[in-house]
């Protein structure tokens, strides 16, 4: 446990094991990456072939037989739009639950996190009734819609604990100085807010991007999204996991390194700032 | 304080702001429940859009007796429990490895938190098919280099399957959270129990355990929210089975809808499930009381 910096045995034990365990870990995802540059023979090699001559073909494959960019396209904007329509929502009602306290706040906090708890699939019928007669099934607004309420309270309660942070006395004196709610919201709440804002944005389009469920039941070939994409490929029909690779690739790489750039806020957002 | 003109205004403006996040969430809640309730009391089935009529409890009566559904809630539990379980004592045990600098860690933090970034429809067909295939799968190609017989996980062990993929997802966000809460744990009292002569398991007990006390909480209420109703990870491996092996209420629930078109049952169904989700939510609601404010 020593931190001197010299060599010492628990310094390699513990590098050793730690690069162990995270290979480990890591091995679906890199063997994912390595097949989606094999033939599609060579992806089913017994045994694996570790060494290769890398294609591109199964990436030209992907798009021309399902329109990737289309699916990549669904994803893309009904995270972004629903990110920022329920960043629109839910920042003033965490604004006035954080600053202008009362006793109903909590229950109402708690009342937005128990909605939140009902699994999805018990408003799967009515939701779809409703998608249906409003022919809102298989469009992007739909889609939307859906993705915004069903993050919401989760939004309101990381907005809520991040202003929460924020001593209402800047807020105050500002008011006293006679600034207008929107000064107010523009040159005091919005720079002090800025992370949490940030970091209930982030994990926000992260759910979205990743969202399964009403995905795969709400939508098909116009707004399917990458999950429904991907999940069109889960009948084998001939040799197909070289593609099925490609194509998972393109669908969770752009959200990886996203995720590890934002890692610090997402964490810090997805434990309402618990843990610091 | 304050003018009565501002204190009037001090009360409508918070009730203004709060309105399309209440009245949203409030329709998004109740507008379904109502229908669930009503589509739960009468027959009400796609295919047969004719055939309606007042039941009374029958689809309660059919969701309840049917054999799938015990199987379905103890399913629900196990993948719950098991999930957690592992990822809290994983997550702890990982944070703590890679809590002290080593070459590489950067590195390591990185590749360890990817897997929760992966969509769970890819989370499921890379191990249904790359992993745990019986013939071409990696694991099997293991079983088969120290001599044993590969196993067909999807079929022999299906729920365990399920419970694989989603806790390999989870593992690293329980990671996460841990490995930023011992960020803040005080090392120099750390050091000074150290030299106190308290040894390594009874410090963990006594100071790094109390300390990852609040994100332990946290972790099991997040995952609760999500494994509650995880679904897409059965629908693209195992559909349920082999026969209801792996089926969940949510999943149970889906296949009363989507695939036997009895609307009726499944919102009885739908209703069992806001049921366990009010019983988690008390406990969670304990939880969070405790360690969040």
């Amino acid at each position: 446990m020593s931190r001197s910096k010299s060599f010492s045995p628990a310094l390699v034990a513990r590098t050793l094991i730690a690069w162990a365990v995270t290979l480990l870990v890591f091995f679906p995802l890199g063997w994912l990456f390595l097949t989606a540059f094999k033939t599609e023979l060579q992806a089913i090699a017994v045994p694996p072939e570790i060494f290769f001559t890398p294609t591109l073909e199964n990436f030209h494959e992907v798009q021309d037989r399902s329109d990737y960019l289309l699916y990549a396209q669904n994803s893309l904007i009904t995270s972004v739009v629903s990110t920022l329509l329920g960043l629109a929502i839910a920042a003033p009602a965490a604004y006035s639950m954080a600053f202008f306290r009362s006793p109903k706040t909590r229950d109402i906090l708690m009342w937005m996190l128990s909605t939140k708890m009902m699994p999805a699939v018990g408003a799967l019928v009515p939701i779809y009734v409703l998608a249906q007669k409003s022919a809102l099934l298989d469009t992007q607004l739909g889609l939307i819609i859906v993705f915004t309420l069903s993050n919401l309270p989760i939004m309101v309660w990381m907005l809520y604990s991040g202003f929460k942070d924020i001593p209402p006395e800047i807020l105050e004196a500002a008011r006293m100085d006679g600034a207008t709610l929107w000064q107010e919201f523009r040159h005091v709440l919005l720079p002090l807010g800025l992370g949490v804002l940030a970091s209930t944005g982030l994990l926000c389009l992260v759910l979205s991007w990743n969202e399964a469920f009403w995905s795969l039941n709400l939508s098909s070939a116009k707004a399917g999204t990458l999950a429904t994409l991907i999940a069109s490929y889960s009948s084998p029909e001939g040799l197909f996991w070289a593609k099925l690779s490609a194509a998972s690739l393109m669908a969770i790489a752009p959200i990886i390194v996203f995720g590890w750039f934002s890692q610090k806020q997402l964490v810090q957002g997805l434990t309402f700032g618990a843990v610091k | 304080m304050s003018t009565p003109a501002v204190r009037t205004a001090s009360r409508l403006l918070p009730r203004l702001l709060m309105t399309p996040a209440v009245a949203t969430l409030f329709l998004w809640m109740i507008v379904p429940l109502v229908m669930t309730i009503y589509f739960s009391v009468i027959r009400y089935n796609l295919m047969q859009p004719d055939q309606t009529g007042f039941v009374g409890l029958a689809n309660y009566e059919y969701f309840v007796t049917d054999p799938s559904f015990t199987v379905s809630v103890v399913n629900t539990l196990l993948l719950l429990g098991s999930v957690i379980v592992i990822t809290v004592l994983g997550g702890i045990a990982l944070a703590l490895l890679i809590d002290e600098p080593f070459p590489g860690r950067g590195l390591v933090r990185l590749l360890l938190i990817a897997p929760f970034f992966v969509m769970p429809t890819v989370n499921a067909l890379l191990w249904k098919h790359m992993m745990m295939n019986p013939i071409y799968g990696v694991l099997a190609q293991v079983w088969q280099f120290f001599g044993a017989t590969p196993v067909d996980w999807l079929t022999d062990w299906p729920l365990w399957s399920v419970i694989v993929m989603v806790a390999w997802q989870w593992l690293p966000f329980a990671t996460l959270i841990f490995m930023t809460a011992l960020q803040s744990l005080n090392r120099e009292q750390l050091e000074a129990a150290q030299m106190d002569g308290a040894n390594y398991l009874q410090r963990l007990r006594f100071m790094v355990l109390p300390h990852l006390g609040r994100s332990i909480a946290v972790v099991i209420m997040i995952e609760m929210i999500f494994l509650m109703s995880v679904f897409a990870e059965i629908f693209t491996t195992t559909g349920g089975g082999p026969g209801d092996a792996s089926t969940n209420v949510a999943f149970l629930i889906f296949k009363q809808a989507l695939l036997n078109f009895d609307a009726g049952v499944a919102s009885a169904g739908a209703l069992f499930a806001v049921v366990l989700a009010n019983i988690a939510a008390v406990f969670m609601i304990r939880l969070v009381g405790k360690n969040l404010d």
